[in-house]
């Protein structure tokens, strides 16, 4: 995360867009707001439909808002048509020009912005260095591997020094492997060229690898904005906690609150202090939701009370499901250790131990 | 006995014969429908005429090639220039060449617009496309007569809209021809342009914006690359039946304006000079030939530019 929270790079203020004709309108994005700082890592992350990828293309340019300002710097470039805003995009698909070269593709912007010839190709060579790809310059697109696609339309991308730069699932045809290297990558690259980069993942694993900050999207709205840690430790939204991880999810009546700190009592009687969840509005009954790591399964004790369902061994892990005496099911996830089983039979009674501060009050 | 080797080979003639065989009804018909008739007219282009047409058999004469470019005097035999006849070739060739780029530079935009259609909308515009091929050619072109004369639609409509005092004499002139041939060849230039734009990803053309370039450059450095056989393709299309054409320039352009088609009926008709016209329909082919020589090329370069 960035020392202190540098100035916005991008703003969108109250965006909504509407697709479809006059009777039959779909929201794609609804009274949306945010804030993306220079020089951040910032994810948009949410399932297929979310509204994600159009937030992305309104910003490039490539789709106008129906509502609302995209402020980049301070200055609205809502109305500006794509080739006239400093913002570059890394396509899902890549789309690199198939009828011209390596660097041909990466010199494309620069050219297009009137550049000397010298500047253009001291700048690509530059790009294929940062990326790699020097030695397949002269190769055309379809001649190279999908990866070194990938860091073809990166450099392409990057050349004209974009302001923000945005990257529309960009990993999501690479295989997993690759797709790992190239998480590292992009991290690398953009601490290199300090530039902001837009991110657009359905992945949660990368949205917390790779972001500074990350903003979970949901049918057209952001729920929550916050760091991996705020979003992972901090859900605000059941499905904020359920998207992203797995989660436990109790129903609880709260009491006093106090610093943030909540008493909770659960639906056994066993009463644990919760953190509340930003913007949480005082009800009589709340959702808790609790990480299956942050509990444990234990013979004696514990605070909900229950007989083990399902033991399902997962390599690094095993998880534990419990069927609980007070109504639902609850995951346990525990660590395995060498040689030594988690121990637990299918039917054995047991308590489930919530950690200290594991709990999270939910908003909704 | 036999070796293996042996049989193998006998295994090969047999492939061998049985490709000839089932291929011999296609090759039959392509020789003596195609091949065959063409090596007739190359036989008559290099003998004498004869008084009533026809040819007279087993005279050999160049006097029918000699035709095609050069005449005597009637009155001291010196040679010249066939003017009449270069004339008519180049009004041919350039009558085709315009109404290539005209139907090129209307039917891109065309194809352009029903290829970013909804899928089941384009079909739709597809069909109305090719509407006009239901309708007989000759029928179409009379229809044509209809609107270009000076009594017809286009005359009046701007007589009473007060843009012209007299009607514009269109009918027997090259403009006539022109119009008629852009019309009629339209279509043949939409749909093989359309077919490539189809294929074409806008995602690169939204690539093309992000990166700075202007509608203008998006056209010129990626969709028209991207787009180049179906240009070339339509291009052919509609090159190589306009140099041809027959009923178009018959019709609308009368006995003043000829083309090379009316040029050759005439040699085999009233002219009774059938080498004249042998010899001026296989000018007529080597020409496209070299046409579709040029389109060949041009094809192997661009797809090797995708491959």
């Amino acid at each position: 995360m960035p020392a202190a929270p540098g100035r916005n790079a991008i703003e969108v203020r109250s965006v909504s867009k509407l697709f479809g004709t006059s009777e039959a309108q779909v929201a794609a994005l609804d009274n949306v707001s945010v804030g993306i700082r220079e020089n951040e890592f910032f994810t948009l992350l949410g399932p297929s439909g979310c509204g994600k990828t159009t937030l992305l293309r309104l910003i490039a340019g490539f789709d106008y808002p129906t509502e609302g300002e995209i402020l980049l710097y301070g200055q609205d470039i809502a109305p500006l048509p794509p080739f006239k805003r400093p913002v570059n995009t890394v396509f899902q698909s890549y789309a690199l020009f198939p009828h011209m070269t390596v660097s041909q593709n990466i010199g494309f912007g620069l050219e297009m912005l009137g550049k000397p010839k010298a500047e253009v190709e001291a700048r690509v060579s530059a790009m294929l260095k940062l990326v790699k790809m020097e030695a397949l310059k002269d190769r055309r697109t379809s001649q190279i591997s999908g990866g070194q696609q990938q860091r073809v339309a990166l450099a392409r991308a990057l050349a004209p020094q974009p302001k923000v730069l945005l990257l529309d699932e960009p990993l999501s045809a690479l295989d997993y492997k690759l797709r790992k290297e190239m998480q590292i990558e992009l991290k690398r690259l953009q601490n290199e060229t300090g530039i902001t980069f837009i991110f657009v993942t359905h992945d949660q694993e990368e949205a917390l690898t790779m972001s500074d900050r990350i903003a979970v999207m949901s049918s057209g709205r952001i729920l929550q904005v916050g760091s991996p840690w705020d979003i992972y430790d901090r859900p605000a939204e059941r499905f904020v906690a359920d998207f992203i991880g797995d989660s436990n999810f109790l129903p609880a009546s709260v009491g006093a609150i106090e610093s943030g700190i909540a008493r909770v009592k659960l639906l056994s009687g066993a009463e644990i202090s919760a953190t509340v969840a930003e913007g949480y509005q005082p009800k009589a009954e709340a959702t808790v939701a609790v990480r299956p790591e942050h509990a444990t399964a234990v013979r004696t004790g514990g605070q909900l009370p229950g007989s083990v369902e399902n033991v399902v061994y997962l390599g690094t892990d095993t998880h534990i499901h419990i069927k609980l005496d007070s109504g639902g099911n609850f995951t346990v996830r525990q660590q395995n250790m060498r040689s030594q089983s988690c121990g637990f039979e299918v039917g054995e009674r047991v308590g489930v131990q919530i950690a200290a501060d594991a709990a999270q009050v939910l908003k909704d | 006995m036999t070796s293996a080797a042996e049989i193998v080979r006998q295994a090969e003639r047999d492939d061998v014969r049985s490709r000839w065989l089932l291929s011999a009804p296609a090759l039959l018909i392509i020789f003596f429908a195609a091949i065959g008739p063409l090596f007739v007219m190359l036989a008559y282009s290099f003998m004498a005429k004869g008084d009533y047409g026809d040819v007279r058999f087993g005279e050999f004469s160049l006097d029918g090639w000699f035709s095609v470019l050069f005449q005597r005097d009637i009155f001291d035999d010196t040679i010249g220039l066939a003017d009449a006849h270069l004339s008519i070739f180049w009004r041919s060739v350039k009558l085709s060449l315009i109404t290539t780029i005209v139907t090129l530079a209307l039917g891109f935009p065309t194809a352009y617009f029903i290829a970013t259609r909804p899928p089941h909308t384009r079909e739709v515009w597809v069909f109305l496309v090719t509407i006009p091929f239901w309708t007989n050619l000759l029928i179409r072109t009379f229809a044509m007569q209809e609107v270009i004369r000076n009594e017809g639609i286009l005359n009046t409509v701007m007589i009473r809209l007060g843009l012209i005092d007299q009607p514009i004499q269109l009918m027997y002139t090259d403009a006539a021809i022109l119009f008629g041939m852009v019309y009629v060849y339209l279509p043949l230039m939409v749909l093989p342009l359309y077919a490539s734009m189809e294929k074409l990803d806008f995602r690169l053309v939204e690539a093309g914006y992000d990166l700075y370039a202007t509608r203008l450059r998006v056209l010129w450095r990626i969709i028209i690359p991207l787009v180049r056989p179906g240009i070339v393709a339509g291009s052919i299309l509609v090159f190589i039946p306009s140099l041809g054409a027959y009923v178009i320039p018959r019709v609308l352009g009368g006995g003043k304006s000829m083309m090379l088609g009316n040029l050759i009926e005439l040699q085999f008709g009233a002219g009774r000079n059938w080498p004249l016209g042998a010899a001026i329909s296989i000018t007529l082919m080597a020409m496209v030939m070299v046409a579709l020589l040029v389109y060949v090329r041009n094809a192997a370069r661009s797809g090797a530019q995708h491959g």
